[in-house]
């Protein structure tokens, strides 16, 4: 039977419509704001024009897309995993650490003999090669000790466990190494911008942006293409009757965790590379921005979790300039709010939030119920 | 030597006593049908033989060899195919991706696509529909592809639970002339059904569970006549 309007009606429904408008209203009004730079009030449209060139906002893109590939690197971690364990790997963004962090040392000797500079793409090649094979290392100590043991334990078991390897990686790089914060070395090629069809394109972003889709279009090859990738796909469908095929369900779930693994620690060298500093805790903020992206995309959907990688990276980058810079509050700041970019964090969980809320599924993912969860 | 033979099997779901000392033969090259009310223990007898079930007492033996204390991928090589309750296709690979993944655990390319052909000639349907997206399948289509998916790993033994289940009688027809095709090329077949009265006729012998207890065996002719089997299973 149709309910009628007013049995639909709910003091959380109201709530949430309300909530949406409002983040609706803020968007509207703070880019409207932004577009009329030098308008002397809010209610007087003087000119469809922002304070920066398109220059700015070209430069604002390329580093969104470069942070947002470093983030699609670590959410494919994520989701794989989530995609056939139903659990998320809180200790991933720690992989991501650890890859960078010992890497850091690789390339500071590289950088002490020169080899660095005399060899920059072998150099850079070596560096990402061992970050890629210690993250993946620990993602399989990981699921081995901490993982694996639990996994007929209720869901909450295995997240708590998560928490604590997280703590435990953070804390044994800190006792080992120091709780300062370690200069990655510079490649000086990699310095400087490149003249990209015309626009100055600063040269780490673009190695970053590179390396980045080129990790991504040989990963999404490997889980679409081999037997390998396919069993992959299987077991994260069914896992028992992928053990009815024959297929070796504890070695799937090894493989997967070191494939997150090493995507997470080249993401660690890309990451350091455009930051140029690595530190033990150097992995909890990229570490949650990527689950953010893996769930913004659909969490157990890899192509959702690239997508939602480099969304994420774009809003947060070009989000404060955009939306908060011009959402003059009469009164308050009437001139828009200062200093916005310090709330590029607040915008990208703003967003997790709201996905959580309107769309728990993601851009790509089905709904929950379907699945098994 | 039978080809499967489980001795006094007992399996426990926690606390709950779901089999209670099940034993079975199944010949090699029979059709042995399974049959009894839900909840009496056909599917987990059936997921015991594959490993996805631990007896707590009891053998499971194929061939002579113990396999119950064997991991289901592994019991997969020895020979056991297992269409699963409910088909369980996946849904978001394609036809041939489903297929290929029944053949995950062989090597020798020559006879996978021996197979292949196999299946496609019991089932051309699945061939024109071999890139299609599993989940788009029709359910008849589906438990198809999920019969020829435990077909690819060339079983010597097929456990098939419920290949009629929720399909339109025409259509359960069909699967069973194939189930007879397929057990006449070769493979041995143990199938659990709701449907007794088709079970009965392509299977050799049967075995009629009730509450976890083998309440009645014998010829599928003998079992056809049984007046409890008639009323309970036969509807009539």
């Amino acid at each position: 039977m149709q309910r009628s309007f007013l049995q639909r009606f709910s003091i959380v429904g109201l709530y949430l419509w309300g909530f949406r408008i409002s983040v609706l209203l803020i968007v509207v009004w703070g880019s409207f704001g932004t577009f009329q730079a030098g308008c002397p009030s809010v209610f007087t449209l003087c000119a469809f024009k922002s304070r920066y060139s398109a220059d700015v906002w070209l430069d604002l893109l390329v580093y969104g897309l470069s942070q947002g590939s470093v983030y699609a690197l670590i959410a494919l971690g994520y989701t794989m995993v989530y995609g056939i364990l139903r659990m998320i790997n809180f200790a991933h963004g720690d992989v991501f650490m650890a890859g960078a962090y010992t890497a850091y040392y690789l390339a500071a000797a590289f950088g002490r003999a020169g080899f660095l500079n005399r060899h920059p793409l072998l150099s850079l090649a070596a560096v990402l090669a061992l970050a890629m094979i210690t993250a993946m290392s620990i993602a399989l100590v990981l699921e081995r000790v901490a993982y694996r043991p639990l996994r007929r334990a209720p869901r909450l078991i295995p997240l708590i466990s998560a928490i604590g390897a997280s703590f435990f990686i953070e804390y044994a790089f800190r006792g080992f190494f120091g709780s300062g914060f370690q200069a990655y070395p510079e490649w000086q090629i990699f310095k400087g911008e490149w003249a990209i069809a015309g626009v100055g394109i600063l040269r780490t972003q673009a190695v970053v942006i590179v390396a980045a889709v080129a990790l991504m279009v040989v990963l999404y090859g490997f889980v679409m293409r081999t037997k390998t990738g396919t069993a992959m796909r299987a077991v994260s469908e069914d896992l028992e009757v992928a053990s009815l095929m024959g297929i070796d369900v504890d070695r799937v779930i090894v493989i997967t965790f070191g494939i997150g693994g090493a995507a997470a620690g080249a993401a660690g060298v890309l990451y350091a590379l455009v930051f140029k500093q690595v530190h033990f805790f150097m992995g909890f903020f990229p570490g949650i921005k990527a689950f953010t992206a893996a769930v913004l995309g659909g969490i157990g959907n890899i192509p959702g979790a690239m997508l939602g990688g480099v969304f994420l990276g774009i809003f947060e980058s070009m989000g404060p300039i955009l939306i908060l810079e011009g959402l003059r509050v009469p009164g308050i700041y009437p001139g828009g709010i200062p200093a916005p970019y310090q709330l590029k964090d607040v915008i990208a969980f703003t967003m997790l939030v709201m996905v959580l809320i309107f769309r728990p599924s993601g851009i790509l993912g089905e709904r929950l119920a379907t699945k098994k969860a | 030597m039978a080809l499967l033979e489980l001795e006094n099997v007992h399996v426990y779901y926690g606390n709950i006593h779901a089999l209670k000392g099940i034993s079975i033969q199944v010949e090699e090259g029979e059709v042995v049908a399974m049959l009894g009310a839900n909840g009496a223990g056909k599917t987990t007898t059936l997921r015991t033989i594959s490993g996805l079930l631990r007896p707590r007492e009891g053998r499971v033996h194929l061939r002579g060899e113990s396999i119950d204390t064997m991991p289901p991928h592994v019991i997969v090589h020895k020979g056991v195919g297992h269409a699963p309750e409910g088909r369980r296709i996946f849904a978001r690979l394609t036809v041939e991706e489903n297929l290929m993944m029944g053949a995950y655990a062989r090597a020798d390319p020559h006879g996978i696509k021996e197979d292949l052909d196999r299946v496609f000639a019991l089932f051309p349907r699945l061939k024109e529909r071999i890139s299609q997206v599993a989940g788009t399948l029709s359910g008849g289509e589906q438990q198809m592809l999920a019969i020829g998916r435990a077909l690819m790993a060339r079983p010597r033994i097929l456990l098939l639970d419920e290949p009629s289940m929720g399909l339109a009688p025409v259509l359960v027809e069909q699967i069973f002339e194939t189930l007879k095709t397929i057990n006449t090329q070769g493979t041995t077949i143990l199938l659990v059904e709701q449907n007794a009265y088709m079970a009965l006729t392509i299977a050799a012998r049967g075995y009629v569970l009730q509450t976890g207890e083998i309440a009645l065996s014998g010829k599928a002719a003998e079992l056809q006549a049984n007046e409890e089997v008639r009323r309970a299973y036969l509807g009539g």
